[in-house]
């Protein structure tokens, strides 16, 4: 192995830097070999990530009774960005808000199979959704800052969670994560809706990172926004990476192929029911999902002919 | 990023409690309130269920408490409603027809009519009373106080009820019908006379009876007007003095009871009746708006 | 169009009507007296014309009315709007309904015969006279409570749903969500109800014409009779009293000053309402 490596090393470190993987991709082709089909469309041997933080085991969500996606099984890895693709309607929006258990305050929703965090299951009766919400982040689709001042939207996560220290520190420190604190250090005190609306998605961000969480769930955050606000905000995802483990649903397969490690693809089947249904057909190495996807329907998706 | 080595989810006991603490202060709070309402219905049914007798409705007020009825009131209280009536359903559905489909929301004056409007709805009723007096009773027209004089002032006070009733009864009728009348070639009068209306009549039901309801508890503005309280006949005509329900409640309510003479069951009896009649009505409504409420 | 200015006209000849009397009034009395004199005894000899203890006494009233409507009503509506299951809401809501729509004089009645002599004289002993401003008070603020409910729950309701899940999202509880984020939001909604349900509060006439008596007082004591401006119209206009006589300016001179307070206190509640209907772009 070691005499492959040389060959190809600095080829393979450009690459890296260019796509900001941390891992070069050579390393992870010691796991397992590619294109096995196996049950489900699944590859048998689906390359897992070095550390789970999440597990999921044939988790099914389903909405007054009716299946919204089925059978979704699979590892999200820490420390790395984790892209949820696939065509509108196949539960992907579904799926990660059962991350953090936000599926709870819709009525008539129902959660099945396991979701292991940290090898703990998310949804025994013993675990408090409020709780799980503090260490698993969510940024939404469209920013929704509170009808505050930016420094009291930053200031609320940690007000509310008795959080100690210094609260300008803490607001401070947010929004410089969130490369946001330059724009707006000189109007801390302005309503936050006075900024535009990447501005608006950042200050979600950093919201988000002052409650300090593990994990920072995105669903769609750049659908609303313009392409440079989206460029930032890829930019941050990517610095975020090393102290976050982040999920990102989009729909927008060029920003999957750009920031994430591993991709998942969803579709939707239909039953003899007419009933629509999402399943994950396949996740590994988003350049793997790109490039040489094992599934047709991922190709076929990843190619542009459908979807 | 912290560490967290604790499992997750686990809520601090203090924090749990709070949460169930507020819910529970929140619902004693409602709780105080459907209390009071059940206890007053639960004692003016003690008071006046009683007394609420065939009698009761048949006689005419008199000195002898127990020989004393509600007949002239009951009367009264019926022509001054349809007085009120016949007055806010043409003023009241002209000005909604008028603000919904010819106003001109931009100009200053329609909107100077719907401030107007807003204020009216929230003038305290008394002073709907000293307008009566002054300008119909006395004054201008110099009525006199008699049951038109009456009529009217109750209409003016919930005029602002049924114009905002019929306004969304109006602004529910979709623009498609509006359009499909016109397309054929009518002009905007028949569209609001033939299509419009008529779709609109059921809301428009609903708010007049509602604020038939509403006026029908008033007693400030009459008091003010000069109904009279001691009546011993029915209506004659509208330039009849009058009494009303609500005026002899309260002529019996305030007068002082001794042992021979107890006026208090009268005035609670007064007041079941009179309840009833508002249950009757808001049911009407009810029913009314749920029978024809249609789905565009 | 003609129909329409009928409401313009009402308000233009209330106005007028009021101001009309008034300025006569004014020719007899003194502004001065009138709105800085602290004893009302018009009908007396001597007479004196000072307004400021009906005033007073409105505001008394008033306020211990609002002491109830405000924690009771706003209750009510953060139940309604964020906590209730649509089969509770179907007990709540029509309750409320009812209770605003029962007539004022049906809430004196159980003012004087019931809640005075019954619940105030057992709680507080017989300190309490029959008419009293604390029963007429607390009453009053029943009366109110729906006013203040549904337009506090309206505006709560109409605080948008991402703001609460942005909210659980970092991780605050229910208690926290509602009360940091939805009632901050809903602010301006919830201000419009209290400022309109103490307009109605002072412009209630029968409750305090039949529980909270009919001395005026230039104090403070709720547990002893206190007479309101409406009172005051009501008692005044209710024995026939000629057109002209100083007695009968009387009526339009507090009337007046009832309709300026309530108008002000209008247009300040629609001003939050429209505030409230912006905020969200």
């Amino acid at each position: 192995m070691a005499d492959r490596v040389t060959e190809h090393d600095e080829q393979r470190t450009e690459e890296t830097e260019q796509r900001g993987l941390t891992q070069p991709l050579e390393l992870r082709s010691a796991h397992g070999d590619s294109s096995v089909p196996a049950v489900d469309g699944m590859p048998e041997a689906e390359r897992r990530p070095r550390e789970a933080i999440f597990s999921l085991d044939d988790v099914m969500v389903s909405y007054n009774r009716k299946p919204a996606v089925r059978g979704v099984t699979f590892d999200i890895g820490k420390n790395e960005i984790t892209a949820l693709i696939g065509p509108s309607g196949c539960g992907k929006s579904t799926l990660i808000r059962c991350l953090n258990r936000m599926n709870d305050l819709i009525p008539g929703a129902k959660v099945e199979g396991k979701v292991l965090y940290h090898g703990q299951d998310l949804y025994d009766s013993a675990v408090d959704a409020v709780e799980v919400r503090k260490r698993i982040g969510m940024v939404f689709q469209k920013p929704n800052p509170f009808p505050k001042s930016i420094y009291d939207n930053i200031a609320f996560g940690p007000r509310v969670l008795g959080m100690k220290g210094n609260m300008d520190e803490l607001v401070e420190q947010a929004l410089t994560h969130a490369v946001l604190w330059d724009e707006v250090k000189d109007r801390l005190k302005t309503n936050a809706f006075g900024m535009s609306g990447g501005q608006q998605q950042r200050l979600c961000i950093a919201r988000c990172l002052a409650v300090e969480p593990d994990v920072i769930l995105m669903d769609e955050p750049c659908s609303a926004l313009d392409p440079i606000s989206t460029g930032k905000i890829e930019d941050l995802m990517l610095n975020l990476k090393n102290e976050y483990s982040i999920v990102i649903v989009t729909h927008n397969m060029q920003q999957a192929a750009r920031v994430s490690d591993r991709t998942a693809f969803f579709t939707v089947e239909l039953s003899e029911t007419e009933e629509r249904t999402g399943r994950v057909v396949e996740i590994d190495d988003t350049e793997k999902i790109f490039t040489n996807p094992s599934d047709p329907r991922t190709e076929a998706y990843v190619t542009g002919k459908v979807g | 990023m912290s560490a967290h080595a604790q499992p997750v989810g686990t809520p601090s006991a203090k924090n749990r409690a709070k949460d169930r603490g507020f819910v529970i202060g929140l619902l004693l709070c409602v709780g105080v309130s459907i209390l009071l309402l059940g206890v007053l219905l639960v004692d003016i049914v003690a008071d006046g269920a009683g007394n609420l007798t065939w009698n009761f409705i048949t006689s005419f007020s008199s000195i002898n408490a127990d020989q004393s009825g509600i007949q002239a009131a009951f009367w009264g209280t019926i022509w001054l409603m349809g007085v009120c009536a016949l007055f806010i359903v043409p003023v009241g559905v002209a000005t909604a027809v008028y603000l919904e489909e010819y106003a001109d929301e931009t100009r200053w004056y329609n909107r100077f009519i719907e401030l107007n409007i807003q204020n009216l709805a929230a003038v305290p009723s008394i002073v709907y009373g000293i307008l009566g007096l002054a300008f119909l009773v006395r004054g201008p027209l110099s009525l006199g106080p008699v049951i038109l004089a009456g009529g009217l002032t109750l209409g003016l006070l919930v005029l602002p009820v049924v114009i905002v009733a019929s306004r969304e009864a109006i602004r529910a009728v979709p623009p498609s019908i509006r359009e499909g009348s016109m397309a054929l070639g009518a002009t905007q009068w028949q569209t609001i006379w033939r299509q419009v209306l008529p779709a609109s009549i059921p809301g428009i039901a609903t708010g007049v009876i509602l604020a038939l309801a509403r006026a029908i508890g008033e007693t400030a503005p009459l008091i003010v007007i000069g109904a009279a309280t001691f009546i011993a006949f029915n209506p004659e005509g509208l330039d009849s003095a009058f009494t009303a329900m609500p005026i002899q409640i309260f002529d019996w309510i305030t007068r002082p009871s001794n042992d021979v003479n107890d006026y208090r069951p009268l005035a609670a009896a007064g007041i079941l009746l009179l309840m009833i009649m508002l249950l009757v009505m808001n049911s009407v409504a009810i029913w009314l708006r749920n029978r024809y409420e249609q789905k565009w | 169009m003609l129909a329409a200015f009928i409401s313009v006209l009402t308000t233009t000849l209330i106005v007028i009507s009021l101001i009309e009397e008034t300025i006569s009034f004014f020719g007899e009395v003194g502004i001065g007296d009138y709105l800085f004199g602290t004893e009302w005894a018009p009908l007396f000899e001597p007479a004196s014309f000072g307004v400021l203890p009906l005033v007073l006494g409105t505001l008394v009233v008033s306020a211990v009315a609002m002491l109830v409507a405000v924690p009771l009503g706003l209750a009510a509506a953060i139940y309604l709007a964020e906590y209730a299951r649509p089969a509770v809401r179907k007990i709540i809501k029509p309750t409320l309904e009812v209770l605003a729509g029962v007539p004022t004089i049906v809430f004196g009645y159980f003012a004087l015969t019931f809640f005075t002599p019954e619940i105030l004289r057992a709680i507080l002993g017989s300190d309490v006279a029959i008419f009293n401003g604390l029963s007429a008070g607390i009453i009053i603020g029943f009366l109110i409570v729906p006013t203040v409910a549904s337009i506090s729950e309206d505006s709560m309701t109409a605080v948008p749903q991402s703001l609460r899940e942005g909210s659980f999202g970092l991780g605050a509880s229910k208690l926290q969500t509602t009360m940091r984020v939805v009632f901050p939001a809903a602010l301006s909604g919830i201000v419009a109800s209290v400022v309109l349900g103490f307009s109605r509060a002072v412009g209630e006439t029968m409750v305090v014409v039949i529980a909270a008596g009919l001395s005026p007082q230039w104090g403070v004591n709720v547990l002893q009779p206190m007479e309101t401006m409406t009172a005051f119209i009501a008692s005044t206009a209710k024995g026939d009293i000629a057109t002209g006589t100083i007695a009968y300016k009387t009526i339009f001179a507090v009337g007046t000053t009832l309709f300026v307070i309530t108008l002000i206190m209008n247009l300040i509640s629609i001003r939050f309402v429209r505030k409230y209907r912006q905020v969200y772009e």
